[in-house]
């Protein structure tokens, strides 16, 4: 017994009073959140930084699953500057694209809720929290001013509409006031030579299967960037096409960025790709930022255990290793978490004080941030 | 098309077994037919591997990159005889050509002879537990009495970095790296001497890949294992391999030992894929080629060179004859007109005047989606 005990065995008594009480929390959430005629007041905010786009603030993102609560985002805070690209990247399960969907309010909804914590969002002349604004409000957000670029371009597209048709629905329903139907397919054929499709009258009729996975990809580009959006959140673009066609989308989504300044926020789990796109770049570990700051910082004065263990274990070409470092052991549970700092277990440059709270961000240079007990004074460490 | 356009081409000078080498592919084809019209007749190929050549050296790893359906895998499936027949050419495993034996004797060659799946959590079978699913193929091959069974495969865990009592779990149970060392288990169970890595990383976190990538070294050390190591990703390649080979639409276009190949690369493909990986520094300024379209489709693959469609450096002679493959350095092949030698000049110019002169049009120069 005491052995199933560890390894997460649950006695259907508790599974059940689990999923009560789960569903008690969730439906005062989901209350709150269909409410109607919400006054603006109670979600307009104001930016800490009037030239952010968006700032996380200390945002917890729980899903209560019957096996227990999944903290799966716990106290992220990070900023994304107007203009810049944002990258973000940590291995899978450590929470990115639970952010990035946070953002959108697209998480799987009841378990999925953000308990605390807020994203305000710059929207020019005010600015809204998100975690806060209802479902109508999100909806003139969602697309106009978030947009979101998916990892799978085969499932973003949906197989049996044609590409023009999927492109026009997006510009008809965020954009469509005051257009013809001949407007809407200007401005789609326009997206689409914007993406560096030259056929674009013939793409247009065509469907998804129809194209390869690369233009698939300059498909759901273009219609990301349909309604001219403030943020565009790109959730690991290139991961599922290849080096050549990985270089043709990065190159494009450069060019774009010059042309339609935007915010990117971009996720991947490849390092070679942040370095290449990203200006500021976060890295997270189990549901929480570790460390921060601007491309150089993290790439040349890399200071948190894991930024160390993940750039040292991924072999690059030029660079010679007779046996690559690899980070010791696994993450941990994310329903039972440790009390100590989360990388403490696959440390190898433990000190006294890792035993004790979870470590507190600390700054090392203006833009460069970490949360790792080496770099705290002594009297805090004790 | 007349019918006995359908015909495949079969034309290869039988290798002499040298011993170095413990696979010989000479001339290497698998087509795969396009069934059509009212009695399902063969109207074209699929031409998946179409003559492809190279010799592994025992002990050694080779790598094997290109793009998504270029034909890796088929090749790597090809060599080990697991995707039927082959359609033209010889593979001679220990200077045995492995389609000429019987059923009988190819079951006991396939213990010499392993395969490491691409994706861990689709090749383990959900309903074994993880010591049946090592040990079904050591007993059915009778590897080890009855009695040392258990010992056995205790030891093959531990060897793949598996605790014992992992034996009466299931997959379900498992992370991603560690059902990799079950299928890295499975295959050295049987004591191979060969190994056909199919992107054994690909579906793992960085950090895991690492963990993945050394076991699989120490375990070549040890054992003295000769890889085949199939993968896109050019960074992991590198690293691992003596000798690489790069595919193109079924074709090997270029294959040399891995320091050659990513500092002088030859082929202006292996360039482009080269010059596109990208490198986790963020000064790193380089002049990147980036390839226009995307790979063509193999059952109708361009006339020619069949990399001129996205060639910077395309010639006429490159539209209309295909280039031979030739060892421009020592140990360093190369198939691209760049590098032909006045022979294969000559052949080149034959060729273009012979198409020339039977009216075959190169393809306009459309865009590829």
């Amino acid at each position: 017994m005491a052995r199933k005990k560890q390894e997460g065995y649950l006695s259907g008594r508790e599974a059940r009073r689990i999923s009560r009480e789960n569903r008690r929390i969730t439906n005062a959430f989901e209350k709150r959140r269909k409410r109607k005629n919400v006054p603006e007041s109670e979600y307009r905010t104001t930016m800490r930084d009037a030239g952010n786009a968006v700032e996380f603030d200390d945002l917890h993102t729980c899903f209560f699953t019957d096996a227990g609560t999944v903290k799966a985002v716990d106290g992220v805070s990070f900023e994304v500057p107007t203009g810049k690209t944002v990258g973000v990247v940590g291995e899978s399960g450590c929470g990115k694209s639970v952010t990035s969907l946070s953002l959108m309010q697209l998480l799987q909804r009841p378990q999925g809720q953000v308990v605390s914590g807020a994203i305000r969002l710059n929207m020019g002349d005010r600015a809204y929290d998100v975690t806060k604004a209802p479902n109508e409000v999100l909806q003139q957000i969602r697309g106009n001013i978030v947009s979101m670029i998916f990892q799978e371009p085969m499932t973003a597209l949906n197989p049996v509409f044609r590409i023009g048709e999927q492109i026009n629905e997006v510009i008809e329903l965020h954009d469509g006031e005051g257009r013809s139907e001949e407007d809407v397919k200007a401005r789609t054929l326009e997206l689409l030579e914007m993406v560096g499709i030259a056929n674009a009258g013939g793409v247009y009729r065509m469907f998804p299967h129809e194209l390869s996975g690369g233009m698939r990809q300059r498909v759901v580009i273009a219609m990301a960037l349909a309604c001219n959006p403030r943020v565009i959140i790109a959730d690991e673009p290139t991961t599922a096409l290849d080096v050549t066609i990985q270089a043709q989308i990065l190159d494009l989504l450069r060019q774009l960025k010059d042309r339609i300044n935007s915010s990117i926020m971009f996720i991947t789990h490849d390092l070679g790709v942040i370095a290449e796109m990203a200006d500021y770049v976060v890295v997270m570990y189990a549901g929480r930022v570790v460390e921060k700051g601007t491309a150089d910082d993290i790439f040349h004065h890399p200071a948190h255990p894991y930024t160390i263990g993940l750039m040292a274990s991924k072999p690059v070409v030029g660079r010679r290793t007779d046996k690559l470092y690899s980070i010791p052991g696994k993450v941990p549970n994310p329903i039972n978490m440790p009390d100590y700092c989360y990388f403490k277990d696959r440390c190898e440059m433990c000190v006294a004080a890792c035993s004790g709270a979870y470590p507190a961000q600390i700054s090392l240079s203006d833009t460069h941030k970490v949360s790792c007990w080496r770099f705290h004074g002594e009297e805090e460490r004790s | 098309m007349a019918k006995d356009n359908h015909a495949i081409e079969n034309d290869y000078t039988p290798l002499a077994y040298d011993p170095q080498y413990i696979l010989m592919v000479n001339r290497l084809k698998k087509y795969f037919p396009i069934k059509g019209g009212m009695i399902s007749k063969t109207v074209g190929y699929v031409k998946a591997v179409d003559g492809v050549s190279f010799n592994l050296r025992r002990g050694t790893t080779m790598g094997l990159v290109g793009e998504s359906g270029c034909g890796k895998t088929t090749l790597g499936r090809t060599v080990l005889r697991l995707s039927g027949g082959k359609s033209g050419g010889e593979v001679l495993f220990n200077g045995q050509e492995i389609y000429d034996l019987s059923a009988r004797e190819m079951r006991a060659m396939r213990t010499k002879m392993q395969i490491i799946f691409q994706d861990p959590f689709s090749s383990l079978s959900p309903r074994l537990p993880v010591g049946e699913i090592i040990g079904e193929a050591v007993r059915e091959h009778n590897l080890v009495p009855r009695n040392e069974f258990n010992d056995y495969i205790d030891r093959v865990m531990d060897n793949c970095g598996l605790q014992p009592f992992h034996k009466d779990r299931y997959p379900h149970e498992f992370s991603g790296g560690q059902r990799q060392r079950i299928c890295i288990a499975r295959a050295l169970a049987l004591n191979p001497e060969f190994v056909v890595c199919d992107e054994p990383v690909s579906a793992l976190d960085v950090s895991i890949q690492a963990q993945i990538i050394n076991l699989l070294r120490e375990l070549q050390e040890r054992y003295k294992l000769t890889y085949l190591f199939i993968s896109h990703d050019l960074s992991v390649v590198e690293h691992i391999s003596d000798s690489v080979g790069v595919m193109y639409l079924g074709s090997l276009v270029e294959y040399g030992t891995t320091d050659d190949i990513f500092a002088r690369p030859l082929h202006p493909y292996t360039a482009a894929l080269f010059s596109a990986i990208p490198i986790p520094d963020p000064d790193a300024k380089m002049k990147r080629i980036i390839l226009r379209g995307s790979i063509p489709s193999p059952a109708n693959p361009p006339l020619g060179c069949k990399f001129h469609t996205r060639c910077e450096r395309c010639m006429e002679k490159c539209r209309y004859a295909a280039p031979d493959w030739i060892e421009v350095e020592p140990g360093h092949f190369c198939a691209c007109h760049l590098y032909n030698d006045a022979a294969a000049d000559a052949r080149a110019e034959e060729a273009v005047s012979a198409a020339r002169a039977s009216g075959a049009v190169p393809e306009a120069e459309t865009e590829v989606l």
